[in-house]
């Protein structure tokens, strides 16, 4: 229960802050998913990915910074593991579930489904 | 320059007459559904761990974001992510179902201009500077890491 | 004031006529406060089209059908096809009038297109070139949406100061004879730029050059704000007419109660569109109904119509230029 808890406020959190982002620079929606995956790059770069997400969990790994930390988790260890060639490939293999089933899903329901127009 | 004085004095006009309105409800509103997506996140973890609990932590993660994928691309194709995105902000644009609105909006949209010059080429007209922000960054950390 | 500095007005001799005007909407449009003035309102926004620039180009078609019909005329006495829209090469109101056997002109003002081209078929019409001049514009929420700003399912915040493009079109026939307000002046308004850099506060880019046509009207025309029954702006919005009204205030003009804005009257606030209407079809739609219904009922006798636009493209902000505005007055008599 407790970790839903601490999931729940850091999730939050996380997300007002994009929020915050959005109300005082009235940034577009891109720019936030590009500064939080930089931010998640930057947290596992100084390595204090793994200790927030051991708490955090889903708080942290959700949120888009968790898409940044992979890739970075990814490309360090493929260099690694493999040298150079490992640095290059190691990130997009960490994180190709995610993209090919994004890209996936959005090709299956553009076909499905047609745009609608808001309401407000 | 009298333009550029004029110019300087209407923005800030025009600054100071724009109502402000209160932040509070919707940093409030933003905070509670992201923290929502983020327990549905964790309760799909903590279910598929309980259902294969073989599976290391890395992969079980990784089944839960291919999820939480599908489930914002759903239910933006269905119509209703754009109203919980109105409502929500920050709050449904920072987790990572933000990430597939983002893919799926676009593709939904230029559906009409054809499936390769439309759906496909503008599928990454909004999230492909994440990932190629992303590509760029994490490669250099793994660089920066080889040589230190 | 200098004599030189205003000079943008033309007066017509021989009393243009609308004959014939036609309105239809979207429907939300339809909710908003103008929804039963208005001729026609289409039950979806796709009105039967598999997209949504087929269904702007189907409005602008049936606004101009159904002007004709209410002018009590038929296709072939159209002399001339005036009109623009929102969308890139104008291609709405270019393929609408593909499937009219008639001379076409393509306007483009932004939303200011409705009095752009109301001033040019009274040009065409006084000057006794044309019989018959047909002026339109349509817009469409959707597909300025999908061009201006977001894919429509992106789930992302408006920002307070922004407007909602009207689901609209309008259409007025300009005649030599016949029954209906006349146009007994049109002022052509300067391209005005006032820094302003934010694509979502159309209303204070749009401001200072309906400030700037306003005066010229007033000058030109030597009136006042209280020879008219009523002032009506293009879409500046809530904001952008607050502005106006400061603006000119600062130029020793005060704008009364006679004066208002299509874009902030055009929707209901529970309807929340933040600071109102906006498109080249808010202020036609409006324009094609209540006013000039009002006109011929003569509750209203001379009306000051300035459509206003932000002539912006995104490649141009993209760059980081300042978007630049523009106004075009029309004066309705009867």
């Amino acid at each position: 229960m407790l970790t839903y808890l601490i999931v729940f406020f850091v999730g939050g959190f996380i997300c007002a802050i994009g929020q915050l982002l959005i109300i005082k620079t009235n940034i577009t929606s891109a720019r936030i998913l590009v500064s939080f995956v930089l931010v998640g790059v930057f947290l596992e770069a100084i390595g204090v990915f793994d200790k927030i997400a051991s708490v955090a969990k889903a708080g942290i790994n959700v949120p888009i910074i968790g898409f940044g930390a992979s890739l970075t988790k990814g490309a360090i260890a493929g260099g690694q593991a493999k040298g150079i060639l490992g640095a290059f490939a190691g990130g997009l293999e960490a994180v190709a579930g995610g993209v090919v089933a994004a890209v996936l899903f959005a090709f299956i329901f553009s076909l499905i489904f047609k745009p609608k127009t808001k309401k407000s | 320059m009298h333009y550029r004085k004029r110019n300087e004095m209407y923005n800030q006009y025009v600054n100071g007459k724009i109502p402000k309105t209160s932040e509070w409800p919707s940093l409030f509103n933003s905070f509670w559904v992201g923290g929502l997506i983020c327990i549905i996140g964790q309760g799909i973890n903590d279910i598929i761990l309980e259902l294969m609990p073989t599976l290391a932590e890395q992969t079980a993660w990784a089944y839960t974001l291919i999820i939480l994928i599908f489930i914002g691309s759903f239910l933006t194709g269905i119509g209703v992510y754009d109203r919980i995105g109105k409502f929500a902000g920050g709050g449904s644009i920072v987790p990572i179902t933000g990430f597939s609105n983002s893919i799926t909006s676009p593709a939904l949209d230029f559906r009409s201009e054809g499936i390769v010059f439309g759906m496909c080429v503008k599928m990454f007209s909004i999230a492909g500077p994440v990932i190629v922000i992303g590509f760029v960054a994490s490669t250099l950390v793994g660089l920066l890491y080889l040589i230190i | 004031m200098d004599n030189l500095l205003y000079n943008q007005t033309v007066f017509f001799k021989n009393k243009p006529r609308i004959v014939g005007n036609y309105s239809i909407v979207g429907p939300k449009e339809k909710e908003g406060n103008f929804g039963k003035y208005f001729d026609f309102a289409m039950e979806d926004d796709h009105f039967g089209e598999d997209t949504f620039e087929k269904a702007e180009r189907k409005m602008i078609e049936k606004a101009l059908l159904g002007a004709i019909k209410k002018a009590n005329l038929k296709k072939h006495d159209i002399d001339l096809f005036l009109a623009g829209d929102l969308l890139n090469q104008i291609i709405s109101s270019s393929y609408a009038a593909r499937a009219f056997d008639m001379p076409y002109l393509g306007v483009f003002g932004a939303c200011s297109t409705m009095a752009e081209s109301l001033a040019l078929g009274s040009v065409f019409v006084d000057g006794g070139y044309f019989r018959n001049v047909a002026c339109a514009t349509v817009s469409h929420f959707s597909t300025a949406e999908r061009q201006f700003r977001f894919p429509l399912e992106l789930g992302n915040q408006r920002p307070p100061t922004s407007q909602w493009t009207a689901t609209a079109s309008g259409c007025s026939i300009v005649s030599n004879k016949g029954e209906g307000p006349f146009i007994s002046s049109a002022t052509f308004g300067k391209v005005t730029d006032y820094g302003i850099t934010d694509v979502n506060n159309m209303g204070a880019v749009m401001a200072p050059g309906t400030m700037n046509t306003m005066l010229a009207v007033f000058y030109d025309t030597k009136t006042e704000p209280s020879d008219y029954d009523l002032i009506v702006t293009g879409d500046l919005g809530k904001l952008g007419s607050e502005i106006l009204i400061d603006l000119m205030e600062h130029h020793g003009v005060k704008l009364g109660k006679n004066y208002c804005d299509c874009g902030q009257m055009m929707y209901k606030i529970e309807q929340q569109v933040l600071m109102g209407g906006s498109g080249c079809g808010c202020s036609a739609s409006i324009l094609n109904s209540y006013i000039i219904n009002e006109m011929k009922k003569e509750k209203l006798k001379k009306v000051l119509f300035i459509a206003t636009g932000a002539l912006l493209s995104t490649t141009a902000s993209q760059q980081g230029e300042t978007l630049p505005g523009i106004a075009h007055a029309v004066v309705l008599e009867i």
